[in-house]
């Protein structure tokens, strides 16, 4: 039972970071159209945006690893 | 054209191989064990008997197929590098036991089979699913090679939570088995057992191999431009060089600076390693190693970066770190508690993420790939079987391209993390309002 409560952890976890990153590479893409000459700057910057958010992503999954 | 419907007849062929073998699976199974036997100079005499023992055992395995439990074991580490079902080279075993001392031998003693399940045991250790594996009960012979009959896995309920013990068949008794032993604190089962394994396991021996190539390929390209300075790049150089500029140009100078000369070497080795064992994982039917989402692997690069982005933190990285400038005391103190937490919980999340993320592809392909043993009922449909084939080659090579783009994202987010990381720790200009992540 505690297995399925944990599955259910890691889906949600996986919901937020999918928000997050969506965001972040949705906004990178705008940005990018309108200013295409800066695009390395913005890619380098969504990248690690994106981690950061993974990051959180993968605490909450670790946990319901180990709870499960 | 021709070309390419050779290949793909190929391909088929082979991601066809593992339904027709699992029909035929005693076939093969009977006939790997008569070969280990008539190549070794041990003098163990196969007896029928054994054979009907294995074989049991093989079919108890088949009843239940479990793709959870088969992920696992294939993205585990093995004390014996397996090439298909086929060449299975044995890797020195090197193990400690605190009570028992050193024990050095081949792991070829343990005549692996299917499953990477040792035959034989050897001084009180037996090769179960690839790792070893030590006899805890009394009563199982400490002291050279006996035939086990196979393995047996329960579920046991330790601390209120379900854990899975081995067991292993000796002469129709049952004998417990110590975890593996591992340094992931037992994640993904193992941890810190009865005996300490040194082996140079089927990761070491990757990572070993991935080193060398990489050695010697930078060694060319760099003989290369020493010899003829002038020469356009050409070969490997055309392959390094970009790569290195973009290293450089993208990630070292923009995040650290002017001083991005002494860490572009760390950041460099870190980039190649991760992404030749990343792609060295992805070649099919060499072992499928999964080195870089093995958290021991990717622990040690993170407590490398710890160690270099914390030595060469200079004094406003520390005093943002302790007592953030410009804000008032409560606040100062509550900063410090989060920003020292801050300071473990990046190389946590590097090593998760590498790990975690590679781990995550493997098991997606893996899981693909047994789409065609839940279709073929574990090889008792053909036709089930041929269905899950063709669901499964598509998906599979779908999860293929995508992992082997994340093969690379993965290479240039540890690496970008580290030079940002060590850009927050090393800047000299005093920015009030930034705070570091």
């Amino acid at each position: 039972m505690t297995g399925t409560f944990a599955a259910i952890g890691a889906g949600l976890a996986v919901i937020g970071a999918g928000l997050g990153i969506g965001m972040v590479g949705g906004k990178a893409m705008e940005a990018i159209a309108r200013q295409p000459e800066a695009s390395g700057d913005i890619r380098s910057g969504m990248i690690i945006m994106a981690a950061f958010i993974e990051g959180a992503a993968l605490i909450a999954i670790l946990l319901s690893i180990l709870m499960a | 054209m021709r070309n390419r419907i050779f290949i793909i007849t190929l391909l088929s062929f082979i991601y066809l191989y593992p339904s027709v073998a699992q029909d035929n699976h005693q076939q093969v199974h009977q006939d790997t064990t008569t070969l280990q036997s008539s190549n070794t100079q041990d003098d163990h005499t196969q007896t029928g008997e054994s054979h009907d023992a294995h074989a049991d055992h093989a079919d108890h395995d088949h009843a239940a197929f479990d793709p959870g439990a088969t992920a696992i074991h294939h993205i585990s580490d093995a004390n014996v590098y397996s090439i298909l079902d086929f060449v299975r080279i044995p890797l020195p075993t090197i193990l400690y036991a605190n009570d028992k001392g050193w024990d050095i031998f081949s792991s070829g003693k343990f005549h692996a089979g299917h499953h990477e399940d040792g035959h034989y045991s050897y001084n009180g250790y037996v090769l179960h699913h690839g790792s070893v594996h030590r006899v805890a009960d009394a009563g199982f012979p400490m002291e050279g090679s006996v035939e086990v009959e196979g393995y047996a896995h329960k579920q046991e309920e330790k601390n209120g939570k379900k854990v899975d013990v081995n067991y292993a068949l000796y002469q129709g008794k049952e004998y417990r088995l110590d975890a593996r032993s591992t340094m992931d604190g037992g994640i993904l089962g193992g941890g810190f057992t009865s005996f300490i394994d040194f082996s140079p396991t089927k990761n070491v021996i990757s990572m070993i191999l991935v080193s060398l190539f990489l050695f010697l390929m930078f060694r060319k390209a760099a003989n290369a431009y020493k010899n003829n300075p002038t020469k356009a790049p050409s070969g490997i150089q055309g392959f390094l060089e970009p790569v290195f500029l973009f290293i450089r140009d993208d990630v070292a100078i923009p995040f650290i600076g002017k001083k991005h000369t002494i860490y572009l070497p760390f950041l460099l080795s870190v980039f190649f390693f991760i992404l030749g064992l990343n792609l060295w994982g992805q070649v099919p039917f060499l072992g499928s190693v999964n080195v870089t989402g093995s958290l021991s692997v990717t622990m040690v690069l993170a407590i490398l970066v710890f160690i270099i982005v914390n030595v060469n933190g200079n004094s406003h990285y520390w005093g943002h770190i302790f007592w953030m400038p410009d804000v008032p005391i409560p606040i100062k103190i509550l900063l410090a508690c989060v920003e020292v937490m801050g300071l473990f919980i990046k190389p946590l999340t590097l090593m998760l993420r590498l790990a975690g993320n590679i781990s995550a592809g493997h098991i997606a392909i893996l899981s693909f790939i047994g789409l065609i043993f839940i279709f073929g009922k574990s090889g008792e449909s053909l036709g089930g079987s041929l269905v899950g084939t063709a669901v499964s080659i598509p998906l599979t090579m779908f999860m293929m391209a995508i992992e082997i783009i994340v093969a690379f994202v993965q290479a240039f987010v540890f690496t970008i993390l580290t030079a940002s990381f060590i850009g927050a720790a090393t800047e000299d200009h005093h920015h009030a309002e930034e705070g570091h992540h």
